[in-house]
């Protein structure tokens, strides 16, 4: 089993009027086989704790920790946390020119694993992985997310969840944009994936309608970049009647 | 950016910057038109709709008209042609087809006589193809090609002998022919060259460009009745080299002619490949692949000229640049004239810029005389290889330099798979490696 750990994490941009804190004191523990959801209004900081984890150059640790079994998280480049098993499925996958689906799977999947796939299983491995979240097979010979729709971009990023098997997923807002189809076959991915065992989720969200579809174990309330309100998945049905409106009028 | 990460990412875009669409397309034609007329078209030609309005978004341009002055001509078709040098007043820059063109780094081939020590021309490969070198009064030089610019005109004018390859009536060469065209001298000069396909042969041309020159040059291009003639010009010049060449071709009934343009090296190379239709049911492919490096100028202006009927013309050319005032420059005109009903057509460039301080102009012209057409369109798209692209590989288990490496090689292997001379590709796949390695990317 692995374990997750941000502690006390500490994040800020910088910007044209100067350093913005984000995040001021998160601390988590995910561990393998759990689903943590992570709600919370827009601008609460759900997706720089996306980011962060990732290692996007955007943002900045001012302090705290995000530790994997142990290994310092934010010491290690992007490339190498990916290949530490971290894996983010992205709110707004970006068109990548001139480097074909296949190319790029094979490519990222041989850096992950240290060796190139064995071609015969690979293929149909690609061809299945596409299949079961109804992605035309004529995407293979595409560019990377190039004019692809936002719920195609979505389903890409899940193919690739369940091809490079992620020690953790950190899923920033899959469900955005996704109509109640694509929501489902999203969805069904992810539980495919978790049912496999290896893989803990950090399921970041705006909406409570996904829940209806991948169960967390936990939810956190993400409120003005530190989690506000924390419980099972009880806490989500409340949300859904209740709103942000109680924790932003506590923060007011 | 985290002090504690390890990665040379700059933090100046900012992560929810969506891209979108990459292309702005214009197509007509198609099953539901057949022969009738195509809306909004008269018989002055037309303007696309829908074109360039100039909206960017991040990282993504649309192909620009250039900001030079520009002197208009009416149509494509009634540029002036001819093998006298007084029918082309001196450069100033504001002509449409050089204002994109550095003239003062000619190195006076728009000036001086062009006296100068032509490059060395050396064929190998192919047993049953003819190779002569002539005078310059052989009867069958210029027959296919008129001279469309000064230069041009200039270098007809000084050239002192040519060499002509011929492949034979019936003949499929049995081998590649490789024209090494190897330049030795800063000293303004003029080449030409004349390649002939006679009726029903079969042949792969390479022309391949190596050291220093101040070149104007002169390529005729013959394609008889039923040929199957692959021209191929590489560029690999020295860094100083200053080449510009006409690649005029004229092809016959039922023919097929594709023309591959690779540039990579010389400080200053312009090229003017054309395609002309002289009778029905022909196929033209045209290729490019240029990478410019800092201050290199690498610049491709093509033509296809429908001018008889049902012929069919595709046409792909992609750039990559790096490096401060690297700058691109493609022109794609296609014209369809009157008489040229059936037409199919298609033009595509597509650039990517992996660094700032690159400029890449993109200008696909269409110009309509019939709707009667098969089809009719462009493309061309100039995107950037930003940050939030190498972060999206790199999140993925990618290394940087690898992730730069798969952007490009994916980008431009498409059009040296064209070639389909295994030797050379392998060639040019190696020399784009070291372009990269010299970018450190």
């Amino acid at each position: 089993m692995s374990t997750l750990e941000i502690k006390d994490l500490h994040v800020s941009i910088d910007t044209d009027q100067g350093n913005v804190p984000i995040l001021r004191g998160v601390t988590l523990t995910i561990n393998t086989g759990e689903t943590h959801a992570i709600m919370g209004p827009n601008g609460s900081g759900k997706s720089t704790l996306a980011a962060t984890i990732a290692g996007h150059p955007r943002y900045r640790v001012d302090g705290g920790s995000i530790l994997l079994d142990g290994e310092d998280v934010l010491s290690m480049s992007v490339d190498e946390r990916a290949r530490a098993g971290l894996f983010l499925a992205m709110q707004y996958p970006v068109e990548v020119p001139g480097v074909t689906m296949t190319n790029f799977l094979r490519t990222a999947k041989t850096a992950l694993d240290g060796e190139a796939p064995s071609l015969r299983h690979w293929t149909r491995d690609v061809k299945k992985a596409m299949g079961d979240l109804r992605i035309d097979a004529d995407f293979a010979q595409r560019n990377v997310n190039e004019g692809f729709s936002g719920g195609e971009k979505k389903r890409v990023e899940i193919l690739q969840l369940e091809l490079f098997h992620p020690r953790f997923a950190i899923l920033d807002e899959t469900d955005s944009g996704l109509d109640v189809d694509a929501l489902k076959i999203v969805s069904e991915g992810v539980n495919r994936e978790h049912a496999k065992g290896g893989m803990g989720t950090l399921l970041i969200t705006h909406y409570t309608r996904i829940l209806r579809y991948i169960k967390p174990d936990f939810v956190h309330v993400f409120i003005a970049g530190r989690i506000a309100e924390q419980g099972g998945p009880e806490l989500a049905d409340r949300l859904e009647e209740e709103g942000y409106d109680r924790f932003t009028a506590v923060e007011a | 950016m985290a002090e504690t990460t390890q990665t040379d990412i700059t933090p100046d875009t900012p992560l929810d910057g969506g891209a979108s669409a990459l292309d702005e397309k214009a197509r007509l034609g198609s099953a539901t038109i057949g022969r009738a007329a195509i809306d909004g078209f008269t018989e002055e030609g037309e303007r696309l709709p829908g074109g360039d309005d100039g909206t960017e978004q991040l990282g993504l341009k649309k192909h620009s008209h250039g900001n030079a002055p520009v002197i208009p001509e009416a149509s494509r078709g009634e540029r002036r042609r001819s093998f006298d040098l007084a029918d082309f007043p001196p450069l100033t820059g504001q002509e449409e087809d050089w204002r994109f063109t550095p003239l003062k780094r000619l190195r006076g081939l728009h000036t001086d006589d062009l006296t100068g020590r032509a490059p060395a021309v050396e064929v190998t490969g192919a047993t049953n193809v003819r190779v002569e070198t002539v005078g310059r009064d052989d009867s069958r030089l210029g027959t296919a090609a008129t001279p469309e610019d000064r230069v041009s005109a200039a270098a007809w004018n000084a050239f002192t002998e040519a060499t002509v390859i011929t492949v034979p009536r019936e003949t499929s060469a049995d081998g590649e022919v490789m024209v090494r065209i190897t330049g030795s001298s800063a000293d303004p000069a003029a080449q030409y060259v004349l390649i002939r396909a006679e009726q029903f042969s079969k042949a792969v041309v390479v022309l391949d460009h190596v050291g220093s020159v101040a070149l104007a040059q002169n390529v005729e291009i013959v394609v008889e009745d039923g040929a199957e003639l692959t021209v191929v010009s590489v560029q690999e010049w020295d860094d100083d080299a200053v080449h510009v060449s006409s690649q005029q071709a004229r092809i016959g009934r039922d023919a097929r002619y594709k023309h591959v343009v690779v540039s990579l090296g010389g400080d200053l190379v312009r090229l003017t490949p054309s395609s002309v239709f002289s009778a029905p049911g022909a196929e033209v492919e045209m290729y490019g692949l240029y990478f410019a490096d800092a201050g290199q100028h690498l610049e491709q202006r093509l033509l296809v000229d429908h001018a008889t009927p049902n012929c069919t013309s595709r046409v792909t050319y992609k750039g990559a640049l790096q490096g401060q005032d690297a700058h691109t420059v493609w022109v794609g005109d296609v014209l369809i004239r009157k008489a040229a009903e059936g037409t199919d057509t298609y033009e595509t460039n597509r650039n990517l810029l992996l660094t700032d301080g690159a400029r890449s102009d993109s200008v696909p012209n269409l110009e309509i005389e019939t709707g009667l057409i098969e089809g009719a369109g462009h493309a061309s798209a100039t995107g950037r290889f930003d940050d939030e692209h190498l972060f999206y590989l790199m999140a993925r288990g990618i290394p940087e330099k690898a992730a730069r490496r798969l952007v490009v090689r994916g980008f431009l292997t498409e059009v040296i798979q064209q070639i389909r001379v295994p030797a050379l590709e392998e060639r040019l796949s190696e020399s784009l490696e070291r372009e990269l390695a010299a970018g450190n990317l």
